[in-house]
């Protein structure tokens, strides 16, 4: 697909977090979602972070988003603390969260119209640009409800590049579309992204999804989460879905797994019903190869 | 088995939101439809049962009511026995007076009611402080306040007045309430990302995203409003279709009766439908089918 414009490089975009702890409820009620979590996520990368489900992901983004204050430790954008939400940061959610009651041109508008950082009709022409891009030119007037899945998800992604973020965090964002068009997002990502020297933190429970668009993958423990390995995905770009088949792509796909497999079991053992599932899963897919091997 | 349900829910869901279509066009597929031929025989049942049971067979106490024959006469009589037809002055003059306080109570109950509502799903304290008590007061059924009411406020025309907009005031602020607090946080977050000052978010996010639910409120409090009308008119009205009602009753004028009492049903479906088209023009973003957009 060819397109007009293409993303700008920002400044900055650099995120460090350190010991990062955070708790919720009081005494006795009280729970520690993240336990210490040190990070890094480097300017003008790609960073996943991928984890058991359940272990804390999306409070890992309310943090970082600022939604949610630390316990303890801080989370720091480009030397500056983060001390609340601000378009610095722009989250695309799981589902959506366009607003319903605007058509995708006003909801791209919308952040720079309140935040008056431009005239009127620029704003607007820099909305048709980036709905160009994400290819929706046609569905500028519709309303959220009129879009399918994937077109919500393309809008939503213009709705937060308008503000030109420093890091956009992305949290499990193609959950909920189906396989085909959950891999077509994927690659349309990488396609818009590759080369645009913006920094993006994702995160997914999905290891492939994961594998195919990570520069760094973080792995995460079960809950209280903080990160248990960093894996380097050297897979060459500009990448594509053939790489899924390629001898590296296994390689760290195991690595990972089995990073997930330990952290799952250790969580069943800890009475998690939602680790169940994958322990078993990776167990099955032992047997398998090891037949296959033979 | 489910199939034909299915379809009729759809149908009637189509239709609360194809607002954009030519009203050409949905008249036509409305006629194609079966629904109002189902309709219609409902209807039909009941006037058949109405003019059996009265008129035709006079069985047990229904011979004492009016006859079906006899109430239509009446009302499309050019000079009703008793006064009240469809071309006599008095008709539309009681059915103006309730209209003209219905809409006046209604207009105050969610100019009054909906900032409270909003207030009470967005700011934790002004909730604290208000539910408890809104809890306590609405439960008390719109008969028991007349005393108060007639006590209170001046005049015949405006405890009635106020007692009709007692009804609305409570459903509306509940529905307004229940409809700030259906509003997913996902759009807070987002709309304090994108920079979104208090001001834009009342009005960018919390009144679009509680619309419809405050138009539900809107539509009950319609109903509640004549409701509550009829019975603050009954006691203390001089004029009204509510006071129609029981003074033909008073007087023996049982046809006239029948013919206030469907002009009332009439009123508030009207009244009901006329607040279901503003809503749906106002919520054009719930429609999937917008035609020509």
């Amino acid at each position: 697909m060819e397109h007009k414009a293409s993303i700008q490089p920002v400044e900055g975009g650099e995120v460090k977090l350190r010991n990062v702890t955070k708790q919720f409820g009081e005494d006795v009620a009280q729970t520690t979602v993240i336990q210490d979590c040190t990070f890094e996520v480097e300017r003008g990368k790609f960073t996943v972070v991928i984890g058991p489900s359940g272990c804390g992901k999306t409070t890992l983004i309310n943090v970082i988003a600022g939604y949610e204050t630390p316990t303890s430790g801080e989370v720091v954008l480009d030397g500056a603390t983060v001390s609340g939400p601000g378009p610095d940061r722009l989250v695309v959610f799981q589902e959506t969260a366009l607003f319903p009651w605007m058509t995708t041109l006003n909801n791209v508008m919308y952040g720079p119209v309140v935040q008056r950082d431009s005239q009127a009709a620029d704003i607007e022409k820099k909305a048709h640009e980036l709905i160009e891009l994400v290819g929706l030119s046609e569905f500028s007037h519709k309303y959220p409800i009129q879009l399918s899945g994937g077109m919500q998800r393309r809008a939503e992604l213009a709705r937060a590049l308008i503000n030109n973020p420093r890091v956009l965090l992305m949290d499990e964002p193609f959950r909920g579309l189906d396989a085909m068009t959950r891999q077509l997002m994927q690659e349309y990502l990488l396609r818009l992204f590759e080369g645009s020297g913006r920094t993006i933190l994702f995160v997914t429970s999905e290891i492939d999804e994961a594998i195919l668009l990570a520069d760094k993958l973080l792995v995460l423990s079960r809950a209280p989460t903080h990160v248990k390995a960093t894996i380097t995905v050297d897979l060459p770009r500009p990448r594509n879905l053939e790489m899924l088949t390629s001898r590296r792509y296994a390689e760290l796909k195991s690595e990972a797994l089995s990073i997930l497999y330990q952290e799952a079991v250790s969580a069943f053992a800890a009475g998690s019903n939602a680790a169940a599932d994958l322990v078993e899963a990776f167990e099955q897919r032992q047997s398998v190869q090891g037949k296959t091997d033979k | 088995m489910a199939s034909p349900d299915t379809t009729t829910a759809l149908e009637s869901a189509a239709e609360m939101v194809s607002v954009r279509y030519p009203w050409r066009i949905r008249v036509r597929r409305w006629l194609r439809s079966p629904r109002p031929y189902r309709a219609a025989l409902g209807i039909g049942v009941f006037f058949l049962a109405w003019y059996l049971l009265i008129d035709a067979f006079k069985v047990w106490r229904f011979g004492e009511l009016p006859g079906l024959v006899n109430s239509t006469q009446e009302w499309l009589s050019a000079d009703p026995i008793f006064g009240v037809s469809l071309f006599t002055a008095e008709y539309y003059r009681h059915i103006w007076t309730s209209f003209a306080r219905v809409f006046a109570a209604f207009f105050a109950a969610i100019t009054l009611g909906v900032p409270i509502g909003i207030l009470m799903g967005w700011r934790r304290i002004f909730f604290g402080l208000t539910f408890p008590i809104l809890e306590i007061l609405r439960p008390i059924p719109i008969l028991a306040w007349i005393p108060l009411a007639i006590l209170l406020l001046p005049g015949r025309e405006i405890p009635i007045i106020g007692l009709t907009f007692l009804a609305a005031f409570f459903v509306t602020i509940l529905n307004t309430l229940l409809g700030v607090r259906s509003i997913d946080q996902v759009y807070f977050r987002a709309a304090q990302s994108l920079g979104f000052s208090q001001s834009h978010i009342l009005w960018h996010v919390i009144i679009p995203g509680a619309l419809p639910y405050i138009f539900v409120g809107f539509q009950i409090g319609m109903g509640a409003c004549w409701f509550s009308l009829v019975a603050a008119e009954i006691l203390s009205g001089s004029a009204g279709l509510g006071y129609k009602v029981w003074e033909t009753y008073y007087y023996v004028q049982f046809p006239t009766m029948v013919i206030t009492m469907a002009t009332l049903g009439l009123c508030g479906y009207l009244s009901s439908g006329l607040v279901r088209i503003v809503g749906n023009r106002l919520m054009r973003w719930r429609a999937k089918l917008l035609a020509g957009v």
